[in-house]
């Protein structure tokens, strides 16, 4: 009976362990967090379409076919760092979210960073800017896919300062974002010789610029560095046309500009503008392929910007980490670490790979925005000027301060 | 110095808007006892029908300037006609609720069709460019705002508080029955303040359609510090939300340049420290 008893035991304990292994092996649920301003001055360029991207990433994974059940669900971070890491803590407590996408404010997403690092989540930023994701602040379970404010330096900044540009007035969003831009900028100017003469901080989201504009104007900069975003970037170029600042012989440096925004501020004033960007619509057949079917499943038709884009990629290429791990561990370092060790390919960003500290490293293109006649549809707005490969482009590992490269 | 010239040149500009709007905020709670919290909703509306006119119609900045207030206007007196008019006499907080509650849903509506960073607008021709005052460019658009908003507001003024249709008005305010007994249609006369209060919200609209960007939510962004300022310059008094509109127009202009990370709290502090000292607003009366 003893026997009998202690044999049935081990049993059914064996039978348990197994079946727990079965089970962690061929778990394939997964839960997607898009998380994103969606109705402020960031939302054109994520919000809404971000969380349409990842739907589209879970459709064209094909994995539903193959018996992996997938939901995506969106949230509104408001550009509130308390609000995103709240939304970030009840989606892993409550909703068992196994990554969290986009993610743009850095502010927030350094916040969220943070969150999911604790909670041992995944994420995968495209939205937000600031380099400090994947170096002072880097997690072994974050990613961040589309771009940074050390590439935006180093790309537009860079290509500005080498073509005589070498005296800079900043306009700077005051809040991690901005600092983190003007910071990375700042470095590139002094390297190559240039001067920062002066700089003002404005609040986020600031619908008149004229007071700072004058401030610029005043300082006789040969370039006013744009450390800002969304809406008041368009607003800063828009009023900058008005007060005649580029026909006085000042040069704007719109260090980051997304393709809403040059639709928002219209070609008759954007014209001409140096710009980056990791992905644009209308590069090659794939791209353009990805964009139409996009476009028609927006509501204003828009074509997708870089951060939507890389939200879609950033999602494929986690998907297929998943599925080399043969199903989700629920372990978002151990994911994470996957995404790390497959080169990543897809049709929107190209080749490419993802550093030890989680930063994606591919091609950046230098754009300049087309003049109204050189325009022969409603979102054609770019010239290709130059290409800038990954290695060039983003943080070289010798340089990033990330504790993950000290092992 | 110089410099300082200009900051306050600027400070004027936005104390137009903030002018125009506070204005209408406080015809409407001064005429009908409403804190309307859908201004900044209809001052939206008033810079999207111009765009509408433009884009869609081909009807110039001009006709905009007056149409788009007479449409806006005419969509606020059905708002007064169907919702509004049946709060008389309720407490401040319903139709404060129900006129934020038509704010969002106008806003929602409108972020679901353009999207939240907005449309172009193009200056006018006529307006286009700039002349050197020596201590700064100004751009002749800008400098058109300031004067015309001044000269709306001043008739506006003129016509609430010098005219007999004013005097109506004020009397209506005071005492509806008596008035009525005279042989006035109050009710008609309230709808038509209303429609004034909102098409002032959409004139501004219209006006500040070329320098922002024509966008679902300019108008909650701006709304607001203009209540700030209807509160500092006391509610419902004409010429104190005048006043109040540009004199914190040029303070938050001078914040901009002295300590510019104040620049959006400013005008909340100065809110306080009035509230501290005097609780009724600056010119305001007693409730």
């Amino acid at each position: 009976m003893k026997t009998r008893s202690i044999a049935s035991f081990l049993l059914s304990t064996a039978l348990t362990f197994a079946a727990a292994g079965v089970a962690s092996a061929q778990d394939k649920t997964v839960k997607i967090g898009a998380l994103s301003d969606q109705s402020g001055l960031y939302a054109d360029l994520g919000g809404p379409g971000s969380t349409l991207a990842a739907q589209m990433a879970v459709e064209d994974s094909g994995l539903t076919a193959k018996g992996w059940k997938i939901d995506v669900i969106s949230g509104d971070h408001q550009n509130k760092p308390d609000i995103g890491t709240a939304i970030a803590r009840q989606w892993f407590d409550v909703e068992k979210v196994d990554v969290i996408v986009d993610v743009p404010n850095s502010g927030v997403a350094l916040a969220v960073n943070n969150v999911v690092k604790e909670k041992n989540g995944a994420y995968i930023n495209s939205g937000a800017a600031t380099s400090d994701l994947t170096n002072a602040q880097c997690s072994p379970n974050t990613v961040h896919w589309t771009y940074d404010t050390y590439m935006l330096a180093h790309t537009t900044g860079q290509a500005l300062v080498k073509a005589g540009g070498d005296t800079w007035f900043f306009l700077t969003a005051d809040y991690a974002f901005g600092a983190a831009l003007e910071r990375d900028t700042t470095a590139v100017v002094t390297a190559n010789g240039g001067k920062v003469v002066g700089g003002v901080k404005h609040p986020l989201n600031t619908p008149d610029f004229s007071s700072f504009l004058l401030q610029a104007q005043a300082s006789k900069a040969k370039i006013i560095g744009l450390a800002n975003a969304g809406g008041d970037t368009t607003n800063s170029i828009k009023q900058a046309a008005e007060f005649g600042i580029v026909k006085g012989g000042q040069k704007l440096a719109a260090l980051l500009l997304f393709l809403t925004d040059v639709k928002a501020i219209g070609l008759e004033t954007a014209q001409g503008l140096n710009f980056t960007e990791t992905f644009y619509w209308d590069m090659n057949d794939q791209t353009r392929a990805f964009s139409k079917r996009f476009a028609g499943r927006m509501k204003n038709n828009a074509p997708p910007t870089m951060v939507q884009a890389g939200v879609y990629s950033g999602l494929r290429h986690y998907f297929k980490a998943l599925e080399a791990l043969g199903g989700n561990p629920h372990d978002g370092a151990k994911v994470v670490e996957k995404m790390k060790s497959i080169p990543t390919e897809d049709d929107l960003f190209g080749k490419g790979e993802i550093q030890p500290n989680g930063r994606t490293i591919h091609n950046a293109y230098l754009f300049e925005v087309k003049t109204p006649a050189e325009s022969k549809g409603p979102w054609d707005f770019y010239k290709l000027v130059g290409t800038v490969p990954g290695d060039q482009a983003f943080t070289p590992l010798s340089e990033s301060k990330c504790a993950l490269l000290k092992k | 110095m110089q410099a300082l010239y200009a900051q306050l040149l600027v400070g004027l500009i936005n104390g137009s808007f903030y002018a125009l709007l506070s204005l209408g905020l406080a015809v409407i709670f001064g005429m009908l006892n409403i804190i309307n919290f859908a201004h900044g909703a209809l001052y939206m509306m008033g810079a999207f029908v111009a765009y509408f006119l433009l884009n869609l119609g081909g009807i110039n900045y001009w006709w905009a300037l007056l149409i788009a207030p007479i449409i806006v206007g005419i969509f606020g007196m059905i708002l007064e006609r169907t919702m509004l008019q049946w709060l008389t006499g309720l407490d401040h907080l319903y139709g404060l609720l129900l006129t934020f509650g038509i704010a969002l849903i106008v806003q929602g509506v409108f972020q679901n069709y353009f999207g939240s960073s907005g449309l172009p607008y193009a200056i006018p021709d006529q307006l286009k460019g700039g002349m050197n005052l020596g201590f700064m460019f100004l751009p002749v658009y800008r400098g058109w705002v300031v004067i015309f908003s001044l000269v709306v507001c001043l008739a506006t003024w003129f016509l609430i508080e010098k005219t007999r249709l004013g005097a109506y008005l004020r009397a209506a305010t005071e005492n509806p029955t008596l008035v009525r007994a005279f042989g006035i249609n109050v009710p008609r006369m309230i709808t038509l303040t209303y429609g004034l209060g909102v098409g002032l919200a959409a004139l501004a609209g219209v006006l500040s359609a070329p320098i922002n960007q024509v966008r679902p939510l300019m108008g909650a962004d701006l709304i607001i510090v203009v209540f700030a300022v209807v509160v500092i310059g006391g509610m419902g008094s004409i010429m104190g939300s005048i006043i109040t509109g540009f004199a914190l127009g040029v303070i938050e202009g001078l914040t901009k340049y002295f300590y510019p990370e104040a620049s959006n709290t400013v005008v909340f502090v100065l809110m306080v420290l009035v509230l501290l000292v005097k609780p009724t607003g600056l010119t305001g009366r007693a409730a």
